[in-house]
């Protein structure tokens, strides 16, 4: 088990959605706030980490052949509690997510490390597994929120900080481009798409590797 | 008169206004990735429309006469996957038997449906609007068209991007979300469409 290795896959050179191009659904849809970005990217995490464990401990009793099955059910399991969670404790984030808190049973994320990774190797190694490259996604999510809220709203850190302090789903932001001159645009799903095209761009630039994932998985 | 007006909103809504790909977000993967060929992409499209058309069927009387009777509406989520999950197997094994063609050029892309957020996403909207069985099935089947168009469109599009240069970092994946975002905008002309 290689901790560090871990890190560094899960963080950049496999990061779940720039590099593997998996769960591209909320990344482009729900990341027009910081708050969202945020509140989706611990949803995430908290979720993969959990069914990592669980089917890194079950992986030698599931048959192969129902082993998709199972391992849907598992997750929305998961999902289900974290779902409720959020629902009593955040109502604020529950109601700007939306539909996208229960859809991240169909997260491809999630399926594809229990596949690729969880179903091949012990506990620990699983649940690292599911810290990184659950941090990896939220890293990715803020970046794309934070870029997206500037340039379409205007303000920094909206729902999350503001002028008059930390407020969870209350905060304005801080208004850095004058209202008057934001693109609503990146707000909408054209800026999702163009970001999130521009932000690969940018990333297939800094890791010098131009064209080698380009086919979407799941 | 007024259920069928209703009928065309819902219809027209999930065909072009809210199109599930395009200013919903819902389906991203398989818009990415089976928009390679004009063939696939139709094939795929075909597909999906059945399933959400199925599902939405399927799951309309199973969270009304089970779920709801019984104060289980925190299982939706896994009933759902679990319907969908069955229903797309059951709907390859058919398929394999009736029209092995058709089975033969969907391929992988036939058990990815079940991961496909569109389809998951229709039952939970259908669920969340609290349609009726026709207006369900409706928005599931214009819903499925309206993905088939977005895709069918894009895949057109990647097609000629092949020969298209372009700088090298943007190559791939990057240029067809730019070519994405390009079509969403198209799209978004429909959004002052209202005639209902």
């Amino acid at each position: 088990m290689n901790v560090k290795k871990q890190f560094w896959e899960g963080l950049i050179t496999q990061n779940p959605v720039l590099v593997q191009l998996l769960g591209m659904c909320p990344m482009l849809a729900i990341t027009t706030s910081m708050f969202n970005g945020i509140g989706m990217g611990l949803a995430v995490l908290v979720i993969l980490t959990c069914c990592n464990v669980v089917i890194s401990l079950l992986r030698k009793v599931i048959p192969n052949k129902v082993r998709i099955a199972c391992y849907v059910v598992v997750i929305a399991t998961f999902v289900t509690i974290v779902d409720l969670v959020i629902k009593a404790y955040v109502p604020a984030l529950s109601s700007s997510l939306g539909l996208f808190i229960p859809l991240i049973v169909v997260n491809c994320i999630i399926l594809g490390r229990a596949e690729g990774f969880a179903a091949k190797n012990s506990v620990p190694a699983a649940a690292l597994d599911g810290i990184f490259q659950g941090i990896g996604n939220m890293v990715a999510l803020i970046i794309m929120s934070v870029i997206r809220e500037l340039l379409g709203a205007g303000t920094f850190g909206g729902g999350v900080f503001g002028p008059e302090g930390f407020g969870f789903g209350t905060a304005a932001g801080f208004q850095v481009i004058p209202a008057n001159f934001a693109a609503l645009g990146m707000i909408l799903p054209v800026g999702g798409f163009l970001t999130l095209g521009f932000i690969i761009a940018g990333f297939q630039y800094i890791l010098n590797k131009p064209k080698k994932k380009e086919v979407a998985k799941g | 008169m007024n259920q069928i007006g209703e009928l065309l909103g819902i219809a027209l809504g999930a065909i072009l206004v809210n199109n599930f790909i395009l200013s919903q977000f819902l389906g991203i993967c398989p818009f990415m990735g089976v928009s390679k060929k004009v063939e696939t992409a139709l094939g795929m499209g075909m597909a999906v429309i059945f399933v959400m058309g199925v599902a939405s069927a399927v799951n309309y009387p199973i969270n009304k006469f089970l779920l709801m009777p019984n104060d289980l509406g925190f299982m939706q989520t896994v009933t759902y996957i679990l319907v969908i999950a069955s229903l797309v197997q059951f709907v390859e094994m058919f398929l394999q038997k009736a029209v092995p063609s058709l089975y033969e050029a969907l391929g992988v892309y036939l058990p990815l449906i079940t991961t496909n957020c569109a389809v998951l996403g229709v039952v939970l909207q259908n669920t969340q609007k609290d349609y009726n069985f026709i207006f369900s099935v409706t928005y599931g089947v214009t819903g499925g068209i309206g993905f088939l168009l977005a895709i069918v469109l894009f895949a057109s599009i990647r097609e000629r991007m092949e020969f298209a240069v372009t700088p090298k970092s943007f190559e791939g994946f990057p240029i067809a979300l730019v070519a994405a975002s390009l079509l969403s905008l198209a799209f978004m002309g429909f959004s002052g469409l209202k005639i209902w």
